[in-house]
């Protein structure tokens, strides 16, 4: 089978997501704070799901800007739940070999003065695996 | 009433305030936060991929602590609030993250989800009462305009949360009201501070962080407060505003129990 055609569907499976429901209506990436900031916007990631492009979706930036702040997976009409499928994607990007997208060295030029262990300890857990 | 607490990693280091003030305001409340022993950082973000074994680990170990003392488990911090529960939640609804987890842990029984997970603020409204709390304040926060300022973690998923109406919360402006307060009500007020995007771009963060506060200045708040330490942080470091600024609820709490006084709350 398609490579693209496997992640897909490993990517649904492991999110719980099924794309099918899906009604276009944009309401995920209106409510989403870092939208503007994105190459690929929630509805976008949700259609490529459904296309299989998730050989463009791995590579995109984007998987990094989500907030994972659930805010449209709270206010999607139809329980597609994209903030979950974008940690799906993620997932399977930075399980890659080498693929991390925070390095423990890149910490120390980073970290400000009062910058809460939370930051860091979640940044790690998003970022890597 | 004595609760399995869990401070979390912030909590003893950055977050110092939300920890002592919160532990000295319970016991003036007449219950006890017994702080659950070896706990592991929770990881600060939930991760809902449903291969996700190792990162649910640390959250069940604290769960199953509180099951052997037969108490509920208590945190202070939204983050720790957020995973805990929602990793207690997977491990009763999802058999196979169940089975798989404790096939990894071997625990001296299974652990199933028994333990039952609340934030501070669930325990002063549900177990409490906020009466009870009203009754025991000594110096009301009289004139002061508060804003509650949820964010994320404490809301959403609502479904699994159920915290409080993750679209119109009230649990923290009842909250207010009982300490003597006035609560603001701002409609950014649930909206993503930005969270750990800070570590990477201070930018973005610190864009939504101007939008949420311009937004409860606008509605006359004097000043924010919040549980988590993350939105402390990005709130006061990259607003553009300088005339809100953001507290700990228990900071607040513990000067009106007569505890810990602030000149800011007078």
């Amino acid at each position: 089978m398609d490579k693209n055609k496997l992640l897909s569907e490993q990517v649904q499976r492991n999110s719980g997501v099924d794309v099918s429901k899906c009604m276009r209506c944009g309401k995920c990436t209106a409510t989403c704070p870092n939208y503007d900031l994105m190459e690929y916007h929630p509805h976008q990631f949700v259609n490529m799901v459904e296309n299989d492009k998730l050989d463009v979706l791995m590579k995109s930036s984007s998987l990094y800007l989500c907030l994972n702040c659930f805010a449209c997976v709270e206010r999607c009409p139809r329980g597609v739940e994209p903030g979950k499928l974008v940690e799906a994607i993620r997932l399977e990007a930075v399980r890659q070999k080498e693929n991390n997208h925070l390095k423990p060295d890149q910490i120390v030029e980073k970290l400000t003065e009062g910058m809460p262990q939370q930051a860091i300890t979640t940044a790690f857990r998003k970022y890597t695996k | 009433m004595v609760y399995s607490y869990y401070p979390g990693c912030t909590l003893k280091n950055t977050a110092k305030e939300l920890d002592e003030c919160g532990r000295i305001s319970a016991e003036a409340l007449g219950f006890t936060l017994e702080e659950i022993t070896d706990w592991q950082c929770c990881g600060g973000q939930y991760t809902s991929g449903k291969d996700e074994i190792v990162t649910k680990l640390s959250s069940v170990r604290a769960l199953d602590d509180a099951k052997k003392s037969e108490q509920d488990l208590v945190t202070l911090c939204s983050a720790c609030y957020n995973v805990i529960k929602q990793t207690n939640n997977a491990m009763i609804e999802d058999s196979d993250m169940q089975m798989k987890v404790n096939n990894y842990l071997k625990l001296d029984e299974p652990y199933k989800g028994e333990t039952s997970v609340y934030h501070f603020l669930e325990v002063l409204r549900d177990k409490v009462g906020f009466d009870k709390v009203k009754e025991a304040v000594k110096a009301p926060l009289k004139g002061k305009k508060v804003g509650a300022y949820y964010g994320c973690l404490l809301l959403r998923p609502g479904k699994v949360l159920q915290f409080d109406d993750p679209e119109n919360p009230k649990i923290m402006e009842d909250f207010i009201k009982a300490l003597g307060g006035t609560p603001v009500i701002y409609n950014m007020r649930n909206e993503c501070c930005g969270g750990y995007t800070i570590l990477e771009d201070t930018d973005a963060a610190g864009r939504n962080t101007s939008k949420i506060l311009l937004n409860a200045e606008d509605m006359g708040a004097d000043f924010l407060i919040t549980a988590c330490p993350l939105c402390q942080y990005n709130l006061m470091q990259n607003s553009l505003s300088e005339k809100t600024p953001i507290y700990y609820f228990t900071e607040l709490l513990a000067h009106a129990l007569g505890l810990r006084e602030k000149e800011c709350f007078k």
